[in-house]
């Protein structure tokens, strides 16, 4: 079951990463402008960074090692 | 400080300690001790997407397209995010294939066709060249900001004498650096260790240097990014920056340019290089693919303050490209600048050495071996040595590159803004993507399709993105912008069809893959393929699948004579040893080769010059078609249809075991059941028996004895009665059952109040409990209970209910307890005792039939010898609720203690 699991967090982790860079969301941050000054920039690195650590984390675990060798395409 | 003979020295030091890093490299890839075979260093040279164009050109576009600028990098992040499914798969395919750039990689997978690798490297060719210019631009310009700052640049290449530009020295160096490192080997599918090491280095530089720039900018001339951020504050036009309305196109050039940069960063011909033909371990990708985009996280973190602070200090007439350059050099500072100019010259060098070997392979290899195998010289059939020759045309190839970027740089690099050419580069190297990914994960994708497909969405860029770049140059009339190609006006390049607002870039984009990629599809769907490309396609779209040796299936013949010959003539004579070793046990030439050595000698071959190259190479000395395409196929279907087939059977074995599961707890049950009967059987015989056998002997001494005192007499006939009752009461249990059983049971519903039915139910067994001494107590909490029954039969179950509770009530002070009332929409009846109670695991047994036959379960009445009653009563008397739209349920009796049978019933609606 591992395998499929690792390949779905995958799967997941993209979707997140394309909806997290994409205009609905990147709209709704340009709008807050707390002091003025778009908070889109701020935003978009948090997030940028957060998809980084996600990644690493699914990446570099141990457990996985050969898990997506050969179901993934 | 800044003379010119300093700079020059550092910034030709710099060239140098890249020669000694990558002739280390070399030099320890030789003694087997890699320096590359780390997935950091191979992340860091993926870093070479990082050009000048990021380095200088990040913050001019910033510093007018606002946040657009990261969309260049958050599309590779999306793209390394899918590497373990798209780059492995390339990567592996790859290996298996000896690929040596993707103009190979498309031509093989399109059935080693020679027409799409020429297509796909001329189109490579005329897109990728600007790029190059842009980098010995780059090289050019910030150069001259350094010496000649304060004063704005005077930059007029063309009337420059082209030794007085230092890019043309720089390239000059490259190009012996791309000579010496780029093409030691003639197997273009080897790795440059060396050249990838001098990469990973000029990564960190680039990095360095940027970071350098951006903590200055930060941290000295501002104090703390709070500072800059509350001084840009106050200007409407910085506030604006920072926000979407910066960004060309708004929404949809958004996800347009993170489109584009996302195909681009798989197709562009250098990371194609260096992801995936210079990749040593398909597990460096696992650590690649979220440290390179932390790489891109990292240089780009600055940008956006750096550009902030060059508009706010720097004078209004600098040029935002070099805001890195003049921000430190406003300052007074000597050091950094030329930090900022060694950074600048590393991301422009990183890029021109590898794409210059990615586009060299693909010149080489796609566009000019197939050209020279036809010409009489180079013909198969004749006996010269060409593997140098081979080399020289490479050489020759990396040359004339640089020559023909350099020239692009001298003529036309003044009119384009970095930024711009960068992304009419990444517009044409998208046009590679369809075929690509298509290739990748569809089957039927084919070559004509792909062939169409690429003419037609690099027709469509040249009319949206190059010609009009063109005409802004001043090279041709720009009438045709404003009124569209023949004077049609939904020809306009920058608005086809009439689609306006949108920025230029993401318009070309989605016209020219809507071409592309429609072409591709639907020409693909009505065209055949031959069996090689049919082979080629099962083999890249199953790549991860099937770990496949075709090497057995190839069956052409050929002697050993013949064949050394060959790969002699193209490989030289120590690379043709390497090939033939393994079989070259006997040396005679008029040996039948191997099949796995013709296999070995074809990817030797395809390693040099290409797949469709190679091809042809060895059809040109091998009889009979070499690889038998028809066994690789079916080998394949067989393969896929394997798995598919292992998937199935798994499923039914895992259905046939929960089935056989299944099956086994059913016949537990039936077993279970077939012994209750038994005993059931028995136990009826038994009960039978008892009154029978009485009633036979009192009716045995009656018939015996006629001088009986008349009481006795009396008595004994009272006893037949009674025992006949008791048997046809019985035997009348018995038949309920069974009707029950079947679904015969007939009831007589009507209307009837339950508080009645009670009542005389009450009645008629009170006499009976008060004789046995049993104390009922009857709690009446409604007046009237009107529900929908059988009067006969509830008052059956009731009685039953009763009786029931008499009998396992408490031996010594039997308390029985009636007590009806509402509950919702519906009427309760519950009846307690005061006995053992039932235990909670066993409530629900009670109820089957034949239980209380089960004398170690009954759990009641054991003290007095025998269960009593049948155990039939209440099996009956739910059935009966049941029919009757109730239900009949135990629990534990609230106020006696004992058990509480609760009989409910829906009320009637009125």
């Amino acid at each position: 079951m591992k395998p499929a699991r690792h390949k779905e967090r995958l799967i997941a982790l993209i979707g997140l990463a394309v909806l997290l860079f994409s205009p609905p969301l990147i709209l709704v941050f340009d709008r807050y402008r707390p002091d003025g000054i778009s908070a889109l920039p701020i935003y978009l690195f948090l997030a940028w960074g957060a998809v980084i650590l996600l990644m690493a984390w699914l990446m570099e675990r141990p457990t996985h090692d050969e898990s997506c060798e050969d179901d993934a395409r | 400080m800044r003379t010119d003979a300093v700079v020059l020295g550092i910034a030709f030091g710099y060239l140098a300690l890249l020669f000694v890093i990558a002739a280390w490299g070399d030099r320890r890839a030789e003694q087997g001790r890699s320096v590359i075979g780390s997935p950091t260093i191979y992340a860091l040279s993926i870093a070479v997407y990082c050009t000048a164009w990021t380095f200088y050109g990040s913050v001019g576009r910033a510093a007018e397209g606002g946040p657009s600028f990261l969309l260049i990098y958050l599309g590779p992040t999306l793209a390394m995010l899918a590497s373990p499914f798209i780059i492995r798969k390339m990567v592996r395919i790859a290996r298996a294939q000896r690929i040596t750039s993707i103009a190979d990689f498309l031509s093989a997978r399109y059935g080693k066709s020679v027409g799409l690798g020429a297509l796909v490297a001329l189109i490579a060719l005329i897109g990728i060249t600007p790029y190059i210019a842009l980098q010995l631009k780059a090289i050019t310009l910030s150069h001259a900001v350094l010496m000649n700052y304060p004063d704005v640049p005077e930059l007029r290449m063309a009337e420059e004498n082209f030794w007085a530009d230092k890019s043309f020295w720089v390239a000059l160096v490259l190009a012996v650096f791309i000579i010496l490192f780029g093409t030691r080997h003639l197997d273009a599918s080897e790795r440059h260790e060396g050249m990838v090491a001098a990469i990973a280095f000029e990564s960190l530089i680039k990095l360095i240097a940027f970071l350098s720039v951006g903590v200055f900018t930060v941290f000295v001339l501002f104090r703390g990014p709070g500072e800059l951020l509350a001084t840009a504050q106050q200007s409407n036009d910085l506030t604006r920056l920072l926000s979407l309305e910066a960004v060309p196109g708004g929404a949809v050039g958004w996800v347009g340019t993170l489109a584009m940069a996302f195909l681009a960063f798989l197709t562009l011909p250098r990371q194609f290089q260096i992801l995936v033909v210079e990749n040593v371990d398909e597990h460096h990708l696992k650590r690649a693919s979220w440290l390179f985009p932390l790489y891109l996280l990292a240089i780009n973190l600055f940008v956006i303050p750096v550009a902030l602070a060059g508009l706010l200090i720097g004078d209004a007439g600098s040029d935002p490209d070099s805001f890195v350059l003049t921000l430190p050099l406003s300052a007074g500072l000597e050091g950094l600048p030329l930090l900022v100019f060694i950074g600048g010259l590393s991301a422009a060098t990183s890029m021109v050495i590898v794409e210059t070997i990615a586009m060299s392979t693909m010149v080489s290899n796609q566009l000019i071996m197939p050209l020279l195998l036809r010409s009489r010289r180079f013909h198969p059939g004749s006996r010269k040595d060409l593997s140098g020759w081979l080399l020289g045309i490479r050489r020759i190839a990396i040359i004339l590159i640089l020559l023909l970027g350099y020239l692009y740089h001298a003529l036309v690099g003044d009119a384009y803004s970095l930024v711009t050419i960068g992304l009419v580069s990444f517009a044409a190297a998208a046009q590679f993507a369809p075929a690509l990914l298509f290739g990748l994960y569809w089957r039927g994708a084919t070559r004509l399709g792909a062939i169409i497909g690429l003419i037609a969405g690099f027709l469509v860029w040249c009319h949206t993105l190059l010609i009009p770049g063109f005409a802004q140059s001043g090279w041709l009339d720009d009438g045709f912008l404003a009124t569209g190609l023949f004077g049609w006006e939904w020809l306009r390049p920058y608005a086809l069809f009439g689609l306006e607002g949108w920025d230029i870039y993401s318009h070309s984009l989605l016209w020219s893959l809507l071409a592309n990629a429609g072409s591709l599809i639907v020409i693909s769907l009505f065209t055949r393929q031959t069996r090689l490309e049919q082979t080629q396609a099962a083999l890249f779209t199953e790549a991860l699948h099937s770990s496949l040796v075709y090497r057995s299936l190839w069956q052409g013949q050929t002697t050993h004579g013949e064949l050394r010959t060959l790969l002699g003539r193209y490989l030289g004579t120590s690379a043709t040893r390497r090939v033939l070793a393994v079989s070259a046990n006997d040396h005679d030439d008029d040996q039948p080769v191997a099949p796995e050595t013709i296999a070995r000698a074809e990817q030797a071959l395809s390693g040099a010059l290409g797949s469709a190259s190679a091809r042809v190479l060895i059809h040109s000395v091998v009889r009979g078609e070499a690889l038998d395409l028809e066994a690789v196929l079916s080998i394949l279907d067989t393969t896929s249809q394997t798995l598919e087939y292992n998937r199935r059977l798994e499923q039914k074995s895992q259905e046939l075991a929960r089935i056989g599961e299944e099956l086994r707890s059913a016949n537990e049950r039936l077993r279970e059941l077939d012994r209750l009967k038994d005993e059931f059987v028995a136990m009826v015989s038994h009960e039978l028996r008892t009154p029978l056998t009485s009633i036979r002997a009192f009716a045995e001494i009656l018939r015996d004895s006629p001088d009986l005192p008349n009481d006795k007499r009396e008595h004994f006939l009272d006893v037949v009665v009674w025992e006949s009752q008791r048997l046809s009461r019985l035997i009348e249990e018995i038949l309920d059952l069974a009707r029950l059983e079947s679904g015969r049971l007939t009831l007589n519903p009507q209307p009837l109040d339950l508080v009645t039915l009670t009542r005389q139910s009450v009645d008629a067994v009170q006499q009976v409990q008060q004789d046995r001494g049993v104390t009922l107590t009857v709690d009446l909490q409604v007046d009237t209970a009107p529900v929908i029954g059988d009067p006969d039969r509830l008052e059956q179950v009731i009685i039953n209910l009763l009786d029931n509770a008499a009998k396992f009530a408490d031996e010594q002070t039997p308390h029985v307890r009636l007590a009806l009332a509402r509950h919702k929409d519906r009427f309760r009846l519950s009846v307690e005792d005061n006995g053992n109670g039932v235990d909670p695991a066993d409530r629900e047994r009670v109820f089957e039939k034949f239980h209380q036959l089960q004398p170690q379960r009954t759990g009641h009445g054991q003290s007095r010898g025998r269960p009593r009653g049948s155990g039939l009563g209440l099996p009956i008397s739910r059935g009966i609720v049941a029919h009757l739209g109730g239900r009949l349920w135990i629990e534990e009796a609230a106020t006696l203690g004992g058990a509480c049978l609760v009989m409910e019933l829906p009320e009637r609606s009125a």
